[in-house]
């Protein structure tokens, strides 16, 4: 069954759905939007030191992910803003990654497959990574909900209950470097915060709980996976754009249909 | 209260020192609460209130100093407001099981107590000030915790909303005996509420009961002298004797 690419690229595609969707609403209850965005760009860093040291891509974007947002973590408050930091770091990142990435010589090399993904050539390795990375944010967010809603919703709060807000943000640090490594070959640096933000804040419209909100983000995410593949085969068009069309879709959709009931 | 209750501090605060930087904004602050008394502190913006508060609960670490609460001390704790309200969606319904695993019998008449049963599906983002902090406040008994810390909680209300928000607290202490701890810079209304007030201002400048405060010198240099009219607004009147606090437990 997995011998079929479209299978595996629908699978992969289901996969980054199913992670961003937890996270990318985390990212949009906490406003680090631009967090996310700068984090996904740094990952270009990541992915030109694979390729020059000949490591797997996965691990290169998610150390550099890591060290990118425990950099600006520990500095941020100091003489910059978060956003100036982000800025800096991130945009630096993406371009020293580009920058080396054609002085590698002798490697043939699709910049566009980074920076847009190529879904259509996931492997079955790539397949297992995906999966693992699933489950792994699923069993760090399904452990942590609780302390990581409180923590969101008022820190103090989570210190009168005896729960350390810091460590919460570690785990959620963590998970978002992880989806955004595992994310890079399915919809590309530059459209993974697409995936995170824009299901979140279409589902936003009708969720009424949090749960309610990560199982619509995870709903929507899923079907923009699906339909915007087959709309790539369709029309040939490339397949992370159009997946990421088909959750703008949902938005507009959402968001209209949200305007028409108050009315 | 009875004389062995000293013995029995729920928190101890001793020669605190809290520094953000190497700017000291608490030095040399000691405070006791013990079982049963409602405590408020007031001081001018800055004075170092809302610090104080975090060291209690451990958002924020002593440079000096120590404060040491009861073993397992449970903690009702009702802060100023929510963050991310509006992008984050949660009904009163939901929100009241988030910290503690209560039945849906027990959060009911939580909330019937505090006033606000029928707002159970509403979103809390839709709230009013006086109903989102009867929520946050019958959240907070669910755990029938022995200290209600709350920090400005009526930042927002008017002057008679405050005292019916205040009166409930006092209704509260009656009924289930636990300590009240609150800080707040809109002095009047509070202050009348307290057993005992605590006047800070980067350290502890005087303390005692509301009328013993009111006239000492350190308090007026702070807050002026004219506040004594605008306290009789709601005045306690200590005509009954809390001595259910002690046999509820």
């Amino acid at each position: 069954m997995l011998d079929d690419f479209m299978t595996r690229a629908t699978l992969a595609g289901i996969g980054v759905a199913l992670t961003s969707a937890p996270l990318g609403c985390f990212v949009v209850w906490r406003r680090m939007a631009y967090f996310g965005e700068a984090t996904a760009h740094a990952a270009m860093l990541g992915v030109a030191l694979s390729l020059a040291l000949q490591i797997s891509i996965f691990g290169g974007a998610l150390l550099v992910a890591l060290i990118m947002s425990a950099v600006v973590t520990q500095l941020s408050g100091r003489n910059y803003a978060t956003d100036t930091l982000l800025g800096v770091f991130a945009h630096s990142a993406l371009a020293v990654g580009l920058v080396i990435v054609s002085l590698i010589s002798g490697v043939r090399l699709d910049l566009m497959a980074y920076l847009f993904g190529d879904i259509l050539a996931v492997s079955r390795e790539d397949l297992i990574i995906i999966w693992g990375g699933v489950a792994l944010i699923f069993a760090l967010i399904t452990w942590r909900w609780t302390p990581l809603l409180i923590t969101t919703l008022n820190e103090e709060l989570a210190y009168a209950k005896g729960l350390n807000p810091r460590r919460e943000q570690l785990i959620l640090t963590l998970s978002l470097a992880i989806t955004i490594a595992i994310s890079i070959k399915v919809v590309g640096i530059l459209l993974i915060a697409a995936m995170l933000i824009i299901p979140a804040a279409a589902a936003r419209n009708f969720a009424k709980t949090p749960e309610a909100m990560v199982t619509i983000t995870s709903i929507i995410g899923v079907c923009s996976a699906i339909v915007g593949l087959r709309g790539a085969y369709i029309f040939d068009t490339p397949a992370g754009p159009s997946i990421v069309c088909v959750t703008l879709v949902f938005f507009i959709v959402l968001s209209f249909a949200k305007a028409l009931i108050k009315q | 209260m009875r004389k062995f209750r000293t013995a029995l501090n729920l928190i101890t605060v001793e020669n605190l020192r809290v520094k953000y930087g190497s700017s000291s904004v608490l030095h040399s602050v000691c405070l006791n609460i013990k079982a049963g008394e409602i405590v408020t502190i007031v001081g001018p913006n800055g004075s170092g209130k809302t610090s104080l508060l975090k060291a209690i609960i451990g958002a924020v670490q002593p440079s000096e100093g120590y404060i040491k609460l009861k073993p397992k001390l449970k903690i009702g704790y009702i802060p100023q407001r929510l963050n991310f309200d509006k992008t984050l969606p949660i009904t009163v319904e939901r929100f009241m099981t988030l910290t503690e695993k209560a039945s849906k019998s027990t959060f009911m008449s939580a909330l019937q107590t505090a006033g606000v049963a029928e707002l159970l599906k509403n979103q809390m983002s839709s709230l009013s000030g006086g109903q989102f902090q009867r929520v946050l406040l019958a959240r907070a008994l669910l755990g029938s915790p022995e200290i209600l810390i709350l920090d400005e909680a009526t930042q927002g209300l008017d002057q008679p909303g405050s005292a019916a928000f205040y009166r409930h607290i006092e209704q509260v202490r009656h009924n289930t005996g636990c300590a009240v701890l609150m800080i707040s810079h809109d002095l009047h209304v509070v202050m009348s509420a307290s057993d005992r007030v605590v006047c800070l201002n980067g350290h502890v400048c005087c303390e005692g009961t509301p009328s013993a405060v009111i006239s000492k010198p350190e308090y007026q240099e702070l807050f002026g002298a004219g506040t004594d009219g605008a306290l009789a607004l709601y005045r306690h009147v200590h005509d009954h004797v809390h001595e259910n606090i002690n046999t509820s437990e």
